[in-house]
């Protein structure tokens, strides 16, 4: 809310009853004319809201958006006062997804750039297969917990986990299986038997506490979260055993 | 360990020819040749030879014979060499054995027992040379039904086509698996020859994005290079589901393959393994499919067909029409014969069906449900000539798929040691030592000479049957014979027998 009201110039669009090839191109047309703030009210299921965009857009939704939310998108900012649905930030590439709510399954997959933040929890296979290149290092960041398989496969960027409201016993299962790359960082405890073979659990070392302040910060202010009191509990660090995890079950 | 397994070749040297010039030894790249400088002699290590004959097409004397090994074995039809070496690496390495190209089993190979019609007397045949012989082929979703305008416009909003001069395409090979110099070749003989090539799922190499006219690009499980750019670049997007060496698994590029180059079209750091998993985990059902066409079409602003690809497997028929109905505007089927660079051989050899039954059974379900004109019908796995070419065709493939023939033209002998990365052919490898025998310029030039061949061929064929256009040969399975062939498999292949 805070944000629509304080600027006076976003494009307030309703829309109900708009199906979403129509919302999109809407959307896309906006962008492209340099509009850099849309407000979509009554948002009910449509699918693809912000898909490939590649413009330095602001989109506040209220409501319900659909599947694949910000799949394969390329710099906006999406906002989503309400639960996001399954595929939220596939593949996507640059820009934030901030949900102030819970967010399905297969959250950020295959994400290899931007950010994510969900209030609360998330459905299975969060953060599946995250990758990094270079200067491009995916962030995913869950304030409750995630059901099984999260971060499996993960090959680069940071996955956090919060347990905020009352959900710091993750009860998630596979957790980082086939993991060969990337970080997961864990609030609260976890069993050994939860853990994927391929997944090592740590201390945070200096280094990782630097990297998981700036993130909490940026969680704390979407969200009107104390970062101090979050930062302020046990934390564990779980990262890939091996690079190459499948490297010694072929032959020729 | 010492190994307890055979030399699969003997190399020999005509000793009188040998020059000594060591051509051989910096040819072949597993190891095979040497200077024995006691004896002053070139020297074969036989057990390293693979049989690409690398050293013997390149020694300028013509002194080196590549002969297997004629090493026998108590005949038992049971027990062929094949399985007792392939449980001699097992217990020397305990892993999953791996091999490259595509099934080399004796599955039947109906294209070798169809044949094709020509006119004799009662309708006159027609002479390509002289007469107008037509191989344009539009890939893309038809309109239910053609209604024309006043001006005999069309009035149906027509969904986006692909044109292809000739219905050949080069199938899906990822850089990584293959050189960027074979990646070039294929792209430039492509847009030289106005068809298409595919990236695979491996990216796109910025040097290669002047080629996005004639490209198809891949969206796998992986989802490797897959960014904006690369989506908006293309003329078609592919999801891949499966591929016909190994259908129903994943791939694995080896973090040995993985170089600063691939590494940057892939989007991954060097040296890692790039994992492609078994499924895509957005897709586990039709509607899933859908989501993804749909998202990639979205993302392309539905300006591009999306394609869909699946290997040939037992209830392909049935999948297919799902395909077509989540929103698939090109299916490609990938069968039995399938290549890749690297799979399990035992997978590669026991999963998966011919692919003349999958596209025979895939077309007519189609036909029956009254949706064969909403997606086109790519087919590949084992596509040796222009024969098999226009009896795919016959079946009801729009445009059929070459990767090992393409292969094949720029010196592939299949030695199916792909999954090694030492391919002395500079074909499958990312050695860079070993990727500059492939020069690009000679590369498209021998592409596209084969794709000359082939064409001319075509029309030859298509002349004799008294036709002038692809499209009338497209799905006439009257112009199709069995020989040699069970009710059954006719009944599949919706073709009489010959002679009747």
């Amino acid at each position: 809310m805070k944000n629509s009201q304080r600027n006076n110039h976003a494009v307030k669009i309703d829309a109900s009853g708009i199906y979403y090839r129509d919302l999109n191109a809407q959307l896309r047309e906006l962008a492209s004319n340099g509009t850099r703030k849309i407000e979509l009210r009554n948002v009910f299921g449509q699918r693809y809201i912000g898909t490939n965009l590649n413009k330095p857009v602001e989109i506040d939704i209220f409501g319900t958006p659909g599947n694949d939310l910000g799949a394969f998108m390329d710099g906006p900012r999406l906002a989503v006062h309400g639960n996001a649905q399954d595929g939220c930030g596939n593949t996507m590439n640059n820009g934030e997804i901030i949900v102030h709510g819970h967010a399905g399954d297969i959250i950020g997959l295959s994400a290899r750039g931007g950010k994510i933040f969900i209030r609360d929890s998330i459905g299975y296979r969060g953060g599946i297969h995250m990758k990094e290149y270079q200067a491009k290092k995916p962030v995913l960041v869950i304030g409750g917990t995630a059901q099984d398989f999260l971060g499996e496969y993960m090959a680069g960027g940071v996955l956090v986990l919060l347990g905020l409201n009352g959900c710091q016993f993750h009860k998630a299962r596979f957790i980082g299986t086939g993991m060969h790359g990337g970080v997961i960082y864990l609030r609260g405890s976890i069993e050994s038997h939860q853990l994927g073979k391929e997944v090592g659990t740590a201390d945070l070392a200096e280094g990782d506490w630097q990297i998981l302040k700036k993130i909490i910060a940026e969680f704390a202010a979407h969200f009107d979260y104390d970062a101090d009191e979050i930062l302020n509990h046990k934390f564990i660090k779980l990262f890939p055993l091996w690079l190459r995890p499948y490297g010694r079950i072929y032959t020729g | 360990m010492k190994t307890y397994l055979p030399p699969k070749f003997l190399v020999t040297r005509d000793l009188a020819k040998c020059i000594r010039c060591e051509v051989c030894v910096n040819q072949c790249s597993f190891d095979n040749h040497y200077y024995d400088a006691d004896d002053d002699e070139m020297k074969s290590r036989s057990e390293n030879c693979v049989g690409c004959h690398r050293c013997v097409t390149f020694c300028p004397t013509g002194a080196l014979t590549v002969r297997r090994n004629p090493l026998e074995y108590r005949e038992n039809y049971n027990w062929r060499p094949e399985f007792i070496e392939d449980i001699i690496k097992q217990a020397e390495s305990g892993g999953i054995l791996l091999t490259g190209m595509g099934n080399d089993k004796g599955q039947r190979i109906y294209w070798d027992h169809l044949v094709l019609n020509a006119s004799q007397v009662t309708n006159p045949s027609i002479d390509p040379l002289r007469e107008p012989m037509e191989l344009t082929t539009y890939l893309g979703r038809k309109p239910d039904r053609v209604t024309l305008g006043p001006d005999l416009n069309l009035e149906a909003e027509l969904a986006p086509q692909v044109r292809l001069e000739v219905p050949i395409m080069f199938t899906a090979i990822s850089y990584g698996a293959v050189s960027l110099n074979v990646h070039e070749s294929l792209a430039r003989a492509a847009t030289e020859a106005g068809t298409l090539w595919n990236t695979g799922e491996g990216g796109l190499h910025p040097k290669l994005y002047k080629y996005g006219r004639n490209t198809i690009v891949q969206v796998a499980s992986g989802r490797f290079g897959v960014h904006p750019d690369y989506l908006d670049v293309a003329r078609v997007v592919e999801i891949k589901i499966g591929q016909g060496a190994k259908p129903g698994i994943g791939g694995h590029l080896p973090g040995e393959k993985v170089s600063a180059e691939v590494s940057s079209t892939r989007m991954i750091p060097q040296g890692t393994d790039a994992l492609s998993p078994a499924p895509q985990h957005d897709i586990y059902s039709i509607e899933d499919l859908a989501q993804l066409i749909y998202a990639l079409k979205e993302a392309t602003h539905y300006t591009k067909p999306v394609s869909v690809k699946i290997a040939a497997v037992h209830n392909s028929a049935a999948i297919a029409s799902g395909m077509v109905r989540a929103g698939a505007d090109i299916i490609v089927l990938d069968g039995l014969r399938g290549a890749t660079g690297a799979a399990p051989k035992i997978i590669r050899d026991n999963v998966g069906i011919p692919i003349e039954l999958a596209l025979a059974s895939v077309d007519s379900r189609l036909r029956h449900e009254g949706i064969r004109s909403r997606a086109s019908i790519v087919i590949s796995g084992g596509i040796r000539n222009s024969g098999d070419v226009a009896k795919a065709i016959a079946l009801g493939a729009d445009a059929v798929n070459i990767g090992t023939a393409a292969l094949v033209a720029l010196g592939c002998r299949l030695c199916q040691q792909c999954h090694t990365g030492k391919c002395a052919w500079g074909i499958c490898t990312s050695d860079l030592f070993l990727t500059k025998r492939v020069n690009p310029d000679i590369g498209a030039r021998r592409l596209v000479n084969l794709l000359r061949g082939w064409s001319l061929e075509l029309k030859e064929m298509l002349g004799g049957m008294g036709i002038n256009a692809i499209e009338s040969l497209r799905g006439n399975r009257l112009h199709l014979r069995g020989v040699g062939l069970t009710d059954t498999e006719l009944d599949i292949l919706g073709v009489r027998m010959a002679g009747s």
